[in-house]
């Protein structure tokens, strides 16, 4: 047994409202560069829909992830290592700009300097990617709410599958939202993809990585993610991706979209996972027991022998810790009811989700029953044969045995829950019947609909005893195209900002938990909102003031509190 | 003259190539990359990728048995003039048109194609031009003297030539009874090498040959240098 500590999130995707708060924050902190406007490392999807990037799920055509080859082994989809060198000239599963859409600004110049005229002016869209004015077709959440879903809807690669099954029928259609992140994959194809070496998975926190130094823009890393969450900086002519906020959660911090998200839906914390099994778990031979495997090398954090293991391999106290009260491993494998994005890409993904039981309960409503009661709510479960395998085909390599156990459990705890907070008579049978307890239930209410904020992120701060110190990302929302922090073209080409700047663990919790201005550094010109607490005015947003008192470490208005 | 073309320009261009990649890698790792162009066109660079490539790393393989292996070499291995001759001109000719085909159409992709022009550097556009002028010299060398004319034997003076240099016995008189084609081949060359660490090329340095044999998911541990490294181009900080 090889110990090792995995920080993983969850989604509970029935609160998710679809308002792409995520998305955007992200994009502000990430991406706002030239070379990434089109790059979401946050993404929302509505399904049934078409991803994105457009048709990604789509693998016979993308070539992402690993498959099982006769002998039981696993290779890269696209193909093994001699082969991926071959094609590296020319990678022909590579999607281009068209996949994921040309991006664009308005010519707001337009506006500003149009003379007095009859008409009013209008500013036209301009490509970011050309120059050129142009046609917007396309963008990250083009079929939004399910915008244009007879068209579209149709080449959904989940729906397709689905097959003659699923006539499309749209005033009985189903919608749910799905927010994607990069799933810090246990078995990670993009790393496995990466011919320099450059993309990493950390060994302490399991984060993957892309080593901007060392990446030499060779493109395999898209090719391999199924999930299609490496992005190709067009100017840099290097791999990005999702880091999930090293930086903050380095600091004990949830990442950008979880500390933003309105529906308060994220979950994050630690695994503790048996490297040594990880391989034999992708490899098992029915698509429908990867859930068990995935499951099965998550280790039992109270366990005796997996913490004198994880003791052995260096794990320090309070990560264990934080490994015992994680939401995430509570999610997944003590209720059971947390199910991972497309197993069969046998990645092992590391961001799981709660599949939504509103579909279902929507039509239990419409047609005029009582949609908090189990029993009616069970037996729609398996009648609303469509959504339930749509969902099967996300989470479960279309096993629809383990959604239905998510659902009926979610059920079960809405009609429980009624009778608490009615006073009415508890019937135990309801717990009982999803095998589990009142009292488990009752948990697990507390954790999916009270979601307190220290309950839903558990995150153990990174060590620096040993004289480490990490890097941060800071004012990167200056970064607009020749702003400040963009190189511009050199003669190597073009700079891409500043991904992330040097910065030590304590100045950047410090700026954090700090609830005074002058207890920061000064001199920092740029306005960091995204380390901003909310309890003080941003560092650098006002001129410093004259009396520069006591500085006295702020320590009370860190983020813990909140709920 | 002579001295200075062949003896003082190789020095000059080869320390620009050596000390310049030493000197790229150290400051500009950021900027070390392919600068792939192909999220922006496909079609065309499915062609010409591999055709450049191919040919251009032939070309390559033929470069280093003609200049690097000595004539006695080869006779000694009982190879004759006719057939080395007959081998090298063939396969010069295969790879020397998959290259010229392909750069081609690289370059007409990265000129047609609005958003790869916007993206190319004025570096792109110097590299483009002398590889471009080595490549024809070059191609004219081997179809028109080699194939069609009368031939030359340039083991017999540019490939000495080039080795001289090398063990830093250099020997001018060689180059200057080289035909003048096969001169301003190599002096075009010797301006490439000189521009070569500035430029993408730098990519070639870094052919990812060890990906056959590593394993499969790397692991790392948090960087330990942090802040103690200086900040190199790329990674400077914000509002400092
Ligand atoms: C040795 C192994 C080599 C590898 C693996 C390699 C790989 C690549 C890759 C992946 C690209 C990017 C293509 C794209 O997506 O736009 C590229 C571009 C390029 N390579 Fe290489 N290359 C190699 C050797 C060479 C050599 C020897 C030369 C020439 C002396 C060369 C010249 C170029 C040029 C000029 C481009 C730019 C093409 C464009 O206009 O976009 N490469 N190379
Ligand atoms: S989801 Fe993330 S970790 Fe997994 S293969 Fe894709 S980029 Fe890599
Ligand atoms: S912020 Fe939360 S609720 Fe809004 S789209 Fe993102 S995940 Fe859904």
């Amino acid at each position: 047994m090889r110990v090792m500590a995995q920080l993983g999130m969850v989604m509970n995707l029935d609160k998710c409202i679809g308002c792409h708060t995520c998305s955007v924050t992200c994009k502000q902190a990430w991406t706002n560069r030239t070379g990434v406007e089109y790059v979401w490392f946050n993404n929302v999807e509505t399904r049934p829909g078409l991803g994105y990037p457009r048709t990604h799920e789509d693998q016979d055509r993308w070539q992402g992830g690993w498959v099982r080859t006769s002998r039981g082994r696993l290779r890269l989809r696209a193909g093994g290592r001699v082969r991926r060198l071959l094609q590296i000239f020319s990678n022909p599963r590579l999607p281009g700009m068209s996949d994921y859409y040309e991006p664009w600004t308005y010519d707001y110049d337009t506006l500003l300097n149009a003379p007095a005229q009859a008409d009013v002016p209008v500013a036209r869209p301009k490509s970011l990617i050309t120059g050129e004015p142009m046609q917007i077709r396309w963008s990250a959440n083009w079929d939004d709410d399910l915008g244009g879903a007879p068209e579209h809807a149709p080449g959904d690669p989940v729906l397709k599958k689905l097959g003659d099954r699923v006539k499309l029928e749209f005033e009985k259609t189903f919608m749910f939202h799905l927010p994607r992140i990069c799933e810090h994959c246990l078995n990670p194809a993009c790393v496995a993809s990466c011919p320099s070496g450059a993309m990493y998975k950390r060994a302490e926190d399991g984060i993957v990585l892309v080593d901007q130094d060392g990446c030499r823009g060779w493109r395999q890393c898209v090719t391999g993610c199924p999930y299609k969450k490496v992005y190709f900086n067009h100017r840099t002519g290097k791999a990005e991706k999702c880091t999930f906020c090293y930086p903050r959660v380095e600091a004990g911090q949830p990442t950008v979209c979880a500390e933003t998200c309105v529906g308060r839906l994220r979950y994050i914390g630690l695994f503790l996972y048996d490297a040594d099994r990880v391989l034999a778990a992708a490899s098992v031979e029915n698509e429908h027991d990867l859930l068990e495997a995935q499951r099965s090398v998550i280790l039992d954090p109270e366990d005796p022998q997996v913490i004198a293991a994880a003791r052995a391999a260096g794990i320090p106290e309070d990560w264990l810790d934080a490994a015992r009260r994680s939401p995430v491993y509570a999610l997944t494998n003590r209720y059971r009811i947390a199910l991972p994005l497309h197993p069969e890409y046998r990645t092992m993904p590391m961001v799981w989700y709660i599949p939504p039981l509103s579909p279902v309960v929507d039509v239990v409503r419409d047609t005029g029953f009582d949609g908090e009661d189990s029993s009616t709510l069970f037996h729609a479960i398996d009648a609303l044969r469509i959504p339930v395998e749509y969902l099967a085909e996300l989470f479960t390599a279309g096993d629809p045995e383990p959604v239905g156990r998510s659902l009926r459990i979610l059920a079960a705890m809405r009609s429980y829950m009624r009778q608490v907070n009615l006073g009415e008579e508890l019937d135990e049978s309801i717990a009982e019947s999803v095998g589990m307890t009142g009292e488990q239930l009752r948990e697990l209410h507390r954790l999916l609909a009270i979601a307190r904020y220290d309950e839903r992120y558990v995150i153990p701060a990174a060590h620096v005893e040993a004289g480490q110190s990490l890097e941060e990302l800071a004012g990167c929302s200056l970064d607009y195209s020749g702003g400040p922090g963009m190189g511009g073209i050199g003669p190597f080409g073009e700079v891409s900002g500043t991904p992330a700047s040097v910065e030590s663990f304590h100045l950047t919790k410090q700026r954090a938990e700090s609830d005074r201005y002058a207890d920061l550094p000064e001199g920092r010109g740029a306005v960091d909102l995204l380390t901003w607490s909310g309890e003080a005015p941003p560092e650098g947003l006002f001129p410093p003031r004259r009396d520069n008192g006591q500085p006295g470490n702020g320590q009370a208005g860190n983020g813990q509190g909140r709920s | 003259m002579n001295t200075v073309l062949w003896v003082v320009l190789p020095y000059i261009c080869l320390t620009s190539f050596v000390v310049g990649h030493f000197w790229r890698y150290r400051y500009d790792k950021f900027g070390w990359t392919t600068r792939s162009s192909q999220i922006y066109e496909n079609r065309l660079l499915a062609w010409a990728g591999p055709l450049f490539h191919f040919g251009i790393l032939g070309v390559l393989v033929g470069h280093a048995l003609g200049l690097l292996v000595p004539e006695s070499w080869t006779s000694a291995a009982g190879i004759s003039e006719d057939a080395y001759h007959a081998v090298s001109v063939s396969g010069g000719t295969l790879a020397g048109l998959m290259t010229v085909t392909g750069l081609v159409l690289l370059v007409y992709r990265r000129r047609m194609t609005p958003s790869i022009f916007r993206a190319t550097t004025v570096m792109d556009k110097a590299m483009y031009l002398l590889l471009g002028a080595v490549v024809a010299v070059g191609t004219y060398n081997t179809l028109v003297i080699n194939l069609l004319g009368a031939g030359h034997d340039y083991r017999a003076d540019v490939a000495v030539w080039f080795r001289s240099i090398f063990v830093f016995q250099p020997d001018a008189a060689l180059m200057a009874g080289a035909p003048i084609a096969f001169q301003l081949h190599a002096l075009l060359a010797l301006g490439l090498f000189a521009l070569w660490p500035f430029t993408r090329l730098v990519h070639v340095f870094s052919a990812p040959v060890g990906y056959l044999v590593r394993p499969y998911i790397v692991y790392r541990s948090r960087d330990p240098l942090g802040a103690a490294r200086a900040p190199r181009r790329g990674w400077e900080r914000v509002g400092s």
